[in-house]
């Protein structure tokens, strides 16, 4: 492992994943090729430990899949997962389970990510016991209670025989949260993890995981379509558009100047809590083409309002322009 | 655009739910006013009753929930004492008419558009079916989906396009009052900013009166003129968005303000608010934001604060003991 990867947690590179469209029976004995949803088209990012990546974009872009392929929940089509350097992409289940604590997910919904039928000790104690972490009831309970403490669910004593339905939204997210984090994980998948909680309560959300991000060492891949809340809690962003990414920045850098006009259009569609800013002006019309049969060339170019034949015709590649900053696109604004 | 006459008058309204544990104190004790031509949004987190509201001006509510006192008059007709025949025939739809939340469920899926909102048309006003889908035709062209698409069905069309119909048929019978519930929370951004865009043009062609009922301090932000917070069955707050945006006065407000982030300008920290919103089943005594203020005195848990006006000019209401 050469020494400059040291502090790189996850690496994946042209990461790929069609799904094969259902097709009748008489049309795939007579079509040679099989329609794919490409949900994910080639994308390659790395992430350090202790750094946030936002992956921003709008439905069906890829951004769930992306997170599910790196911690193999779905088998990648084609590309690398390298986890702490070690190539995790075609490791069998027997020794994936190795890695399997040492990444984990947190869901969008806690009302439905949550067993209603087993108390918050029982949850959060899941991960160990089929991790066999620790088997010893005691142990169990004492390592339950800690995380519980952690994400400020004090206290964990009261918490630990209730069941979900006894709880508010915000707890359940974070019992949610404790259940990831009982195993000491180094990586975790956060996706859209406070978009179904109200405000007050998701403020509150955001700061915890931040803090957590430095208590435990790990890093987070934070899926989302809310820029502006990206904004709060990632040090980059890709977005991502039709499976592929077509910008990757510093997160102010991307907010500020954004590169890519997809990217433009994303920011400039966020409606801003304050009456005398600037209101939403230009929008760009239609929507997401199907990603069964993106447009040649740019996959952006017909919704693009500065596109050109250039774009119609040839894809652009994601390059470096400046230091830390990919974008692709052949006329990058400036 | 708004002018002085007065087109919505809720006093007092207290709503209920009854359950097994007691009554539900969704609403309780609500005042407010709606001049015509307003866009009024109705912020707040969940549960604090704002569609409770809404339903009690449609008088649409579930079985076990109950109008316990209060009136609501709207263009001098007393909603609350109209016999419901009347209400079905002359008021919903025709006169206040509503946008739902998740509009992909609220279409029927089996019956093209026009139809559906041609439907709406001929239930309320005598005019032949011709005419009624001519109307409907002139309606989706308002909203940009365009007359050709009459006779799509909801499920050839996206997302935002089928809210575009909701807000369509809304707009069926020329009500005075359109209210929407969460009109965008479903939505992508940028489909979302679309139907802003949509909705901030049918205000300056038409008009329109509306309620806008979010939790989503930015979207009221980019398109009401007025605003009230709810908090716990309660307005706590009301006033010009200006005003409340820039000058929030009670400490929930200025709270829910500074926990919304914001893409422009610097990167503040986030505030958030330290507990969870009281159970409605028994509301603590006192400034129901009590438990939760950091500000709270003795008299703040004893004593309930009516909403004062201390507005320069315009009216700016505000429900805490700390202020006037």
């Amino acid at each position: 492992m050469p020494k400059s990867d040291e502090d790189v947690i996850v690496k994946v590179e042209k990461l790929k994943k069609y799904y094969p469209l259902k097709v009748g029976f008489f049309k795939a004995l007579f079509t040679k090729k099989i329609p794919f949803v490409r949900a994910v088209d080639g994308i390659s990012f790395q992430i350090k430990r202790e750094e946030v990546l936002g992956l921003v974009g709008e439905s069906g872009c890829g951004k769930t899949t992306t997170g599910k392929c790196i911690l193999k929940l779905i088998e990648p089509t084609a590309g690398k997962i390298i986890f702490d350097g070690t190539d995790i992409t075609n490791l069998p289940e027997k020794e994936m389970r190795k890695f399997r604590s040492k990444m984990q997910i947190i869901f969008q919904d806690p009302y439905e990510s949550l067993n209603p039928r087993l108390s918050v000790l029982d949850i959060v104690a899941e991960p160990l016991t089929i991790q066999k972490i620790e088997e010893d009831p005691d142990k169990v309970r004492e390592r339950v209670e800690k995380v519980l403490d952690a994400m400020g669910l004090t206290p964990p004593e009261e918490f630990l025989y209730r069941f979900p339905h006894e709880l508010s939204g915000g707890q359940r997210q974070r019992v949610a949260i404790a259940r990831a984090f009982v195993v000491n994980p180094e990586f975790i998948v956060a996706d859209e993890p406070v978009s179904m909680l109200d405000a007050s309560i998701r403020s509150e959300v955001i700061k915890l995981m931040k803090r957590l991000l430095k208590e435990f060492h790990c890093s987070y891949l934070y899926i989302t379509h809310d820029i502006a809340l990206a904004r709060y809690m990632c040090d980059r962003i890709a977005v991502m558009y039709l499976g592929k990414i077509v910008e990757k920045a510093a997160t102010e850098d991307l907010i500020k100047k954004p590169l890519h006009p997809y990217t433009e259009a994303l920011l400039a569609a966020v409606p801003v809590p304050d009456p005398t800013a600037r209101r939403i002006e230009v929008v760009i019309k239609g929507e997401v083409a199907s990603p069964i049969s993106p447009p040649p060339g740019c996959r952006f170019h017909p919704r693009c309002p500065y596109a050109t034949d250039k774009c119609k015709k040839e894809e652009p590649k994601l390059t470096e322009v400046s230091k830390g900053r990919f974008v692709a696109c052949h006329y990058p604004l400036s | 655009m708004s002018s002085d006459e007065t087109l919505l008058q809720i006093s007092g309204l207290k709503m209920y739910y009854e359950t097994l544990r007691g009554w539900v104190r969704a609403v309780d004790d609500v005042t407010l006013t709606m001049q015509k031509g307003d866009s009024f949004g109705l912020a707040g987190e969940s549960g604090c009753g704002k569609t409770s509201i809404a339903m009690s001006i449609l008088r649409l509510l579930p079985s076990n929930a109950k109008i316990i006192d209060g009136k609501i008059v709207f263009e001098n007709i007393d909603i609350l004492a109209l016999p419901e025949e009347k209400l079905r025939r002359e008021i919903r739809w025709k006169k206040i008419s509503a946008i739902f939340q998740g509009a992909m469920n609220s279409l029927h899926p089996t019956m093209p558009i026009g139809k559906q909102i041609a439907e709406a048309i001929l239930a309320h006003e005598k005019v032949d079916k011709k005419e009624a889908l001519e109307r409907a035709g002139k309606l989706l062209d308002l909203v940009g989906i365009g007359a050709e698409r009459l006779d799509r069905y909801p499920h050839e069309l996206s997302g935002g396009m089928k809210q575009r119909t909701m807000i369509a048929m809304a707009l069926a019978c020329n009500p005075h009052l359109v209210i929407a519930d969460e009109p965008t929370t479903a939505l992508d951004v940028i489909i979302e900013a679309q139907i802003l865009q949509v909705m901030k043009e049918l205000q300056r062609k038409l008009g329109l009166s509306m309620i806008l009922i979010s939790h989503d301090l930015s979207i009221i932000a980019e398109i009401c003129n007025k605003v009230a917070i709810m908090y716990a069955g309660k307005i706590v707050e009301y006033g010009t968005v200006v005003d409340i945006y820039k000058n929030p006065l009670h400490p929930y407000t200025q709270k829910l303000i500074a926990a919304f982030p914001s893409i422009l300008g610097r990167k503040t920290e986030l505030a958030s608010i330290e507990g969870f919103p009281p159970n409605l089943l028994a509301p603590p005594p006192g400034c129901r934001f009590h438990p939760r203020c950091p500000y709270a005195t003795d008299k703040c848990k004893k004593e309930e604060p009516e909403l004062i006006d201390v507005g320069k000019g315009e009216q700016h209401l505000v429900a805490c003991h700390l202020v006037g």
